[in-house]
């Protein structure tokens, strides 16, 4: 417990801090207001984060989650707001080819990072079929529940909080969740005693393409329309949430709580730089600096934990 | 590995196959020109793909995914340092591979003095170069000097000028891996790292060497795209980090590290090449080319790996 403890300080502490320089620069962000603004975008990635930290839980890595992201996005903004029933068919349907592909790559040993660049192709390529221009509408009752105003705290923080409970639970309290990283810490171990492993990827690919299709639907609720490549940067910004929050690319030794808060650190690094009237030019360079710097610290943090 | 059947020749026989499905449809006085297409974009491909072949035979982790950012970066600063003038051809090349030593280096020294995973560090590492380009570059296009830009769209003896030096390139990388001590070290901390290092392989020297190969490679791919399309553009990369990486997997390299197979990657590259140019003629739209190039990929992968567990 006390390890896990430590593993959650650095990007608790990396958020505050790069929380307070928000304040700092500008302190009108210091509101209701100004705080839903910040943490908006928030929300579809944190959902998308914690479908990639399901996978790397599993020793694999989606390059696909990004493209999956704008797929769903898509069929809310056409199917899902045209007709209900075939929309929920067509994203459960989804999910279904989340779940199998994790079942095939773990029955005939495929490498993920290949399984999943090639479904990145077939995912863009649906997208663009279904919807070949930007456009599309959100789904009424989706705008309302994404822009709702509740009293203290704004609907994007509310939501966050409510994710990493929600997956915390999941991921570290139940029993699936501890055969899931199970899967992740030794697999022939988890076979031996028993259990499917192909079943098993089955199930935590499956509970990532859920996420998934939750982060194309929010990211939908937010923009009010949609494009094929609305979603693409989620690949990478998925994996770098899930290490900003202390995730382990191997072992199953996630934090789904940090993966949230992760996701939250690059949403803010972002809202910050233009706080800070920074060139555009040097945007984007200044977030691979912050990644940086985050994993500098954490580097010094471990070392003294081993003193 | 003995036997006639070589595990390169997978990528061949379907470059070969889908030539033969383009030629088909489109009639024998396309097929000279598709073939000149397809060798000199696939050079850029190859290029790319051996520094990222070296790269993952490292083993698990080793992914380089700053390959489209220094691509760029190296298009667009030799490009404005020559500034379109006669002359300085040699000074943009050798800034080029300068360049790609510099971002080798960033890269490696990321990975050794942070302790983060290659995946991470190649890709922070790239956002920063990004940003160096388009702070470089603004929305500029330089020409690049008439002799660069003649020689890399001409050819010689038939065959396009940049796939003779991407073939130059497959050949020194094929000497390298197959018959140099840098190849050996390469392949044994790919199959077990540790067993390496307790041999006495020096497994930091060679991850410096590699990540120094591989941005190299990629600098070299980034200046001759620039000069090949008549300047530098900020999205030159993009295509070629998924790329990079289907052609080392469909060439027959083992995406778990260790074992490298250079020919592979240019029936790869044309291949990949290929399908998308036959897709093209078959007269089927953006969405469905997508969709079945990657059917393609994830159906190679699965038979190869098939072959591998009945072997």
């Amino acid at each position: 417990m006390r390890r896990l403890d430590a593993r959650l300080l650095l990007p608790v502490l990396s958020l505050a801090l790069l929380l307070a320089a928000v304040f700092w620069v500008q302190p009108r962000a210091m509101s209701y207001t100004g705080l839903n603004l910040l943490f908006n975008l928030a929300v579809p990635i944190a959902l998308a984060t914690i479908a990639q930290m399901l996978v790397i839980m599993v020793d694999d890595i989606d390059l696909s989650i990004g493209t999956f992201v704008s797929f769903c996005a898509c069929v809310t903004a056409t199917v899902l707001h045209d007709s209900p029933l075939l929309g929920v068919l067509v994203l459960g349907a989804a999910v279904a080819v989340y779940a199998a592909l994790g079942a095939l790559i773990e029955a005939r040993k495929l490498p993920a990072i290949v399984v999943t660049l090639g479904m990145s192709f077939v995912w863009a390529g649906l997208a663009v079929l279904m919807l070949p221009a930007p456009g599309g509408a959100t789904p009424d009752w989706l705008r309302t529940l994404m822009t709702v105003k509740p009293p203290l705290l704004p609907m994007a923080i509310l939501a966050c909080v409510l994710l990493a409970v929600v997956s915390h639970l999941l991921v570290t309290r139940s029993a699936l969740g501890t055969r899931l990283r199970a899967v992740g810490g030794n697999a022939r171990s988890v076979a031996r005693a028993g259990w499917s492993v192909v079943r098993l990827k089955a199930v935590a690919y499956g509970l990532a393409g859920v996420f998934g299709v939750l982060s194309g639907m929010a990211l939908v609720g937010l923009a009010t329309s949609a494009d094929a490549n609305i979603a693409l940067r989620y690949t990478l910004l998925s994996i770098a949430g899930v290490i900003l929050g202390g995730g382990e690319f191997t072992g199953g030794r996630v934090s789904p709580v940090g993966a949230v808060i992760g996701a939250l650190t690059l949403t803010l690094a972002a809202s910050f730089l233009s706080f800070l009237r920074l060139s555009p030019d040097w945007q984007i360079g200044a977030q691979g600096a912050i990644l940086v710097l985050v994993l500098a610290a954490r580097l010094l943090v471990r070392r003294r934990a081993v003193a | 590995m003995s036997g006639l059947v070589r595990p390169w020749s997978w990528a061949f026989a379907a470059a070969g196959l889908t030539y033969a499905a383009t030629v088909a449809l489109t009639g024998v006085q396309g097929a000279p020109g598709l073939l000149v297409a397809t060798l000199t974009f696939a050079s850029f491909s190859v290029l790319v793909g051996l520094g990222q072949m070296a790269v993952i035979t490292l083993g698990p982790g080793n992914v380089d995914l700053s390959i489209p950012a220094v691509m760029t970066l190296a298009g667009t600063l030799s490009l404005k340092l020559m500034d379109g003038a006669a002359g300085t051809e040699a000074w943009g090349l050798l800034a080029a591979l300068g360049i790609g030593l510099g971002a080798g280096a960033a890269n490696y020294a990321l990975i050794l003095l942070l302790r983060i995973p290659p995946i991470i560090a190649t890709l922070s590492a790239s956002f920063m170069f990004q940003s160096l380009a388009v702070w470089s570059n603004r929305g500029l296009r330089i020409k690049p000097p008439d002799t660069l830009a003649t020689f890399s769209t001409g050819a010689t003896l038939g065959m396009p000028n940049l796939a003779w030096i991407a073939l130059l390139a497959a050949a020194v990388f094929w000497v390298l891996i197959e018959r140099s001590a840098y190849g050996r070290r390469l392949s044994a901390i790919g199959q077990n790292a540790r067993a390496a290092r307790l041999a006495g392989v020096p497994v930091e020297g060679v991850r410096a060497a590699t990540y120094l190969l591989s941005a190299v490679m990629a600098a070299l791919a980034g200046f001759w795209l620039a000069c090949f399309s008549g300047g530098a553009a900020l999205n030159m990369g993009a295509e070629y980090l998924l790329m990079s990486i289907a052609v080392v997997v469909i060439g027959g390299s083992s995406i778990a590290g260790g074992n490298s197979n250079v020919p592979g990657i240019w029936g790869a590259a044309m291949f990949m090449f290929l399908i998308v140019s036959m897709l093209n003629s078959y007269g089927l739209g953006a969405g469905v080319r997508l969709i079945l190039t990657g059917a393609v990929i994830i159906a190679i992968v699965a038979a190869a790996s098939g072959r591998r567990a009945a072997a």
